[in-house]
């Protein structure tokens, strides 16, 4: 097993390193720097000298293997470096919106698996009756709606209820508070980007359970805790979830790593100032050092998810042994 | 359709052999319906609609649904249904074109890795996992930074994540092909790679090379929908679902919701109904899932 998991561990290197040198090259290719980008937002004529010295100053002059080595060499010395557009470390910017995005990653994750796993037991268990007909027409609706478009609706949703109810539009609010300073505040602005992500979430891990739990229902394990006359919701319960749980168990962690940086069009709808919108902005102001860090932290998170998901196998299925 | 009912029962006519299959496949029958029914408001929206999608007219600017403008209009006085036909003709064809790409190149790489395998199969395994490494939307994102915004480059863009994902399926099943002895009977026959690979490997990885298709398009429409309302897809003014929410979704949501209920409706329907035919897809096409 420690055999198995320094040598995961080490082949995560290769693919890092193939990540960064995906997303380096990529972004150079493209015409135009974030020097551009700044004198141009200035709106006036300038001067090609300016242009010039600032690209010396961010070291956009470097030839590529150079600027390519400073990107990797940093992971080394600890230095991420600092924002093109800001000038701020890149430490800081990232640091700053990490504690929300996590923070809404977590709680879609909690409002996905509530509704999950329930209602996937209960659709596999009563299969082809309304219930499990409701329960599927409740996840496929869910994988296609967009989350985005959902967060609109429910904006809207708030607006028209408040409106009647109290005379006045109510918006949750933009301000990010800590959930320890002020926990009310904080879930008034964050519940519902996890709702309307979280229900999209849920319909996938909705139909995975359903469809875990139905295969299993129907091996002879089960039908043995049957004719020894096992009560039914111990059957349902011990017998079969624990053995139903570990397709489900990577779709929430797969679905997780996603939710940290990946929820950039909810961020946008709802105003919030998280990795997602970081990532967007600094793809717009064409902030290359900001665009890679950001695009290898993602990468990172997703690459140890799926080592984590698959240690947890191991441990979950004590069949499953790793050479 | 018509491939699958030939291969299922023989000697019905075809509409008997139609019903057959939407009997038996009710939901797959609903989603092929909207599908069709999408592909007709593509195809026909300017005979459907009496109005220019790119006309503006200030005069009936942010109309509520009416009898004139069943939907409304925009900020700009444009009829929103004309827009969502058009939008449909927008969402179809990067939708279908970026998920044949998609499919297509994963079928040739994954069948191409399972044969040759060795040292080929190794790096082009460690290329896919990269690929893979990377989020969907955030690989796409990087992708259209690159190359800029507009049609042909969103269409690169959703092709780029597509292809490992349908390369690493295909690639499995041709793996299981490789071991039967057929493919060792045609290569101690001493037929080409060329004719092993297109005549004897391709046709059995068929299944899930359709099903990958019928699930990209769903995904690359939410895609462009995504990318389009980030101001990084389609441009304006080119009738596209997601343009059609960013421009006033969030600014008239209080004075003119109809601006942002209805693109929104047709995005998700779209998506439904290729979510809906690929499920009844995979039934009919994998055996394994198929039942007695």
């Amino acid at each position: 097993m420690y055999q198995y998991i320094v040598k995961r561990l080490l082949l995560i290197v290769p693919t890092l390193f193939g990540a960064a040198l995906l997303v380096f090259f990529l972004l150079r290719l493209l015409p135009g720097d974030v020097c551009e980008v700044r004198l141009a937002g200035t709106g006036t004529w300038f001067d090609p000298q300016v242009l010039e010295l600032c690209r010396e100053e961010l070291g956009l002059n470097d030839p590529l293997i150079v600027q390519f080595g400073d990107f990797v060499g940093g992971y080394f010395t600890g230095d991420l470096g600092t924002s093109m557009w800001t000038g701020q470390p890149i430490t800081h910017e990232i640091g700053l919106r990490f504690k929300l995005s996590l923070q809404l990653a977590i709680m879609a994750t909690l409002v996905a698996v509530a509704f999950a796993i329930p209602l996937g037991i209960i659709s596999a268990v009563k299969q082809d009756t309304w219930i499990d007909y409701v329960v599927r027409a409740f996840s496929i609706t869910g994988i296609a709606i967009p989350s985005f478009w959902l967060g609109i609706m429910i904006i809207l949703g708030i607006l028209i209820v408040t409106q009647n109810l109290f005379g006045e539009g109510w918006m949750p609010p933009i301000n990010y508070v800590s959930p320890f300073e002020d926990p009310l505040g904080n879930l008034a602005q964050l519940i519902w980007p996890a709702v309307a992500t979280g229900y999209r979430y849920s319909a996938v891990a909705t139909r995975m359970t359903r469809s875990a739990m139905l295969e299993v229902l129907r091996e002879d394990y089960v039908r043995t805790a049957r004719a020894k006359g096992l009560a039914e919701k111990l059957i349902i319960n011990r017998h079969a979830l624990k053995n139903a749980l570990l397709p489900v168990v990577t779709i929430i962690g797969i679905e997780f790593a996603f939710l940290i940086g990946g929820l950039v069009v909810t961020e946008q709808v709802f105003n919030l100032n998280g990795l997602g919108k970081l990532f967007v902005d600094a793809v717009g102001h064409q902030d290359f050092a900001l665009t890679q860090q950001l695009v290898m932290l993602v990468v990172l998170i997703f690459v140890v998810t799926n080592l984590v998901i698959d240690i947890l196998y191991a441990w979950l299925d004590p069949r499953i042994r790793y050479a | 359709m018509a491939v699958i009912t030939d291969e299922l029962e023989e000697k019905k006519p075809l509409v008997a052999k139609t019903w057959d299959l939407c009997r038996r496949q009710p939901l797959g029958a609903f989603g092929a319906l909207i599908v069709i029914a999408m592909i007709v408001a593509a195809t026909f929206a300017n005979v459907l609609s009496a109005y220019d999608p790119l006309w503006n007219n200030f005069e009936h600017m942010l109309e509520g649904p009416n009898a004139a403008h069943w939907m409304g209009t925009d900020e700009f006085g444009r009829d929103i249904l004309t827009r969502i036909f058009y939008g449909a003709r927008t969402a179809l064809f990067i939708g279908l074109t970026a998920a044949c790409f998609g499919a297509t190149g994963g079928l040739v790489l994954g069948v191409a890795s399972a044969y040759f395998g060795g040292i080929f199969d190794l790096i082009f395994q460690r290329i896919m996992d990269v690929i893979m490494a990377f989020p969907l939307i955030i690989l796409a994102l990087v992708v259209v930074a690159t190359l800029g915004p507009g049609t042909e480059n969103v269409i690169i863009a959703i092709t780029i994540p597509f292809i490992p994902q349908c390369a690493r399926v295909v690639r499995s099943s041709a793996l299981a092909i490789c071991e039967i002895p057929y493919v060792d009977a045609a290569r101690a026959l001493g037929f080409s790679h060329r004719r092993i690979i297109l005549r004897h490997m391709v046709p059995n990885v068929m299944a899930p090379y359709l099903i990958m298709l019928t699930t990209f398009v769903g995904q690359a429409i939410l895609l462009e929908a995504v990318l389009s309302y980030l101001g990084m897809g389609v441009q304006d003014p080119t009738p596209a679902w997601g343009l059609m929410l960013k421009g006033g979704a969030e600014e008239y949501i209080e004075s003119a919701p109809w601006v942002s209920i209805f693109p929104g409706l047709a995005i998700s329907l779209a998506v439904f109904g290729f979510n809906l035919f690929g499920d009844a897809l995979r039934d009919v096409l994998d055996p394994k899932l198929r039942r007695e």
